[in-house]
């Protein structure tokens, strides 16, 4: 039997019926997201003044991946419109860069969530003396690198230290807290760049909590990882969509061109939701 | 058009339609090059800092309304769509929007636990630094 209204519009809807079928499943990817933009919502403003960790991820590169998925969303956009115009040499150039995007894309975020499995925070039980920018201040907790026997090691937890019965460590503590506000933050950055890194050594007993940057740490990474891996998640599953019709799925140019083109459009609409979500996850994580 | 194994199309060729979708594709570079623009201007007023930290979210939320508003318009061509998709699309604003306020509701009535972080540790005394 063959499938009503792949291509020819529905007399009641005036659409062929992916369009629809297409924008019912993005109105529940809405419903998705937004569950998980409003638990974002409730835990901030829900956290005690000062507690929020903020200033902690990669601007430049969080922005650079913006522009590599906004890049994406016009390409896939003028691949269409290409195929429209029966030019499918060119849609084919286009959603090759759109394919390429999105493998940036990902590969750049897996460079970032590795930057956060090996940068930690450390309670300490009393109290020490580090630099903040031009300051000396007195803290018991401290952000920064572990120096282990000549590696940088990733996931460690306080748990981790008594496995490896670890007595001590080298610590390099970065110049800032996010107890900061961003401005005293930036402040402090701003100071203490261009300066050799300070290394302390840590004994193990002193240490009341270790905790790389996963989602253990706190709420912020908690939810953090939650929206950024499944919006992750969506990039590859649009991308293999898309990898699909430019490659083997293509056959269909030949034989049904107005269901291609329509596939093509579907796909397309997807991948502009999956920027559209970056959009605002971008500066709400990024930025705030 | 010119392409041997592209298959003949009635809307192919016709002058008109070539005419509209080259005058779509200046419509994309257009809101491809404002959104380039938007995340610019997002970043950058992020440095200055603001004392208020209801400015800096207003600001940030704005721009991105804005470039939504640009992909979904544009890209996803829903300021010129059939009507059956702008039903879908105002339930889904309904129910969004009252998850939304499900959420401002729930904030005077916040379960135990949920306060982030007063101690690092269960029962362990909170954070040194002061601000």
């Amino acid at each position: 039997m063959e499938i009503p209204y792949t291509v020819e519009a529905r007399n009641d809807t005036g659409l062929y019926n992916a369009k629809v079928g297409i924008w019912l499943f993005l109105a529940s990817e809405v419903m998705l997201f937004g569950a998980l933009f409003s638990s974002y919502i409730l835990l901030r403003v829900g956290a005690d003044p000062g507690t929020w960790p903020h200033g902690l991820l990669n601007i430049p590169i969080g922005t650079f991946n913006t522009a590599v998925l906004i890049t994406s969303s016009v390409t896939v956009v003028l691949s269409w419109a290409a195929l429209q115009m029966r030019n499918f040499a060119k849609y084919r150039k286009f959603q090759a860069i759109t394919i390429a995007c999105a493998l940036g894309f990902l590969g750049i975020k897996t460079f970032e969530y590795r930057e956060k499995f090996g940068h930690y925070e450390v309670w300490l039980k009393n109290p020490i003396t580090v630099k903040h920018g031009d300051k000396e201040v007195q803290t018991d907790r401290l952000l920064g690198h572990i120096e282990f026997q000549g590696t940088h090691p990733s996931f460690w937890s306080t748990a981790t230290l008594a496995a490896k019965q670890v007595e001590s460590f080298k610590f390099e503590p970065d110049p800032f807290h996010y107890t900061m506000t961003a401005r005293e933050m930036a402040h402090a950055k701003k100071a203490a760049a261009g300066k050799p890194h300070e290394v302390i050594e840590i004994k193990s007993a002193d240490v009341k909590r270790l905790s790389a940057f996963v989602p253990a740490h706190s709420t912020y990474f908690g939810i953090y990882f939650t929206l950024t891996a499944l919006h992750a998640l969506h990039v590859l599953g649009g991308a293999l969509v898309i990898a699909y019709l430019w490659g083997p799925g293509a056959k269909m140019w030949k034989t049904e061109p107005e269901r291609y083109i329509n596939r093509v459009e579907v796909s397309g609409l997807f991948w502009h939701f999956v920027d559209l979500v970056w959009i605002f996850l971008f500066p709400v994580l990024y930025l705030l | 058009m010119g392409h041997s194994h592209s298959p003949s199309h009635s809307n192919a060729g016709s002058a008109d339609h070539a005419q509209e979708v080259a005058r779509h594709v200046k419509v994309y570079i257009t809101v491809f090059i404002a959104l380039l623009v938007g995340t610019v201007v997002t970043v950058a007023l992020n440095y200055l800092h603001f004392e208020s930290m209801t400015v800096t979210v207003a600001i940030a939320l704005f721009v991105a309304t804005v470039k939504a508003f640009l992909v979904a318009g544009y890209f996803m061509h829903l300021i010129s769509e059939k009507k059956a998709i702008y039903a879908i699309l105002v339930s889904t604003i309904f129910f969004f929007a009252a998850m939304m306020y499900l959420t401002v509701w729930s904030r005077g009535q916040l379960p135990w636990g949920t306060r982030y972080l007063s101690s690092p540790t269960p029962g362990a005394p909170a954070g040194q630094i002061g601000h």
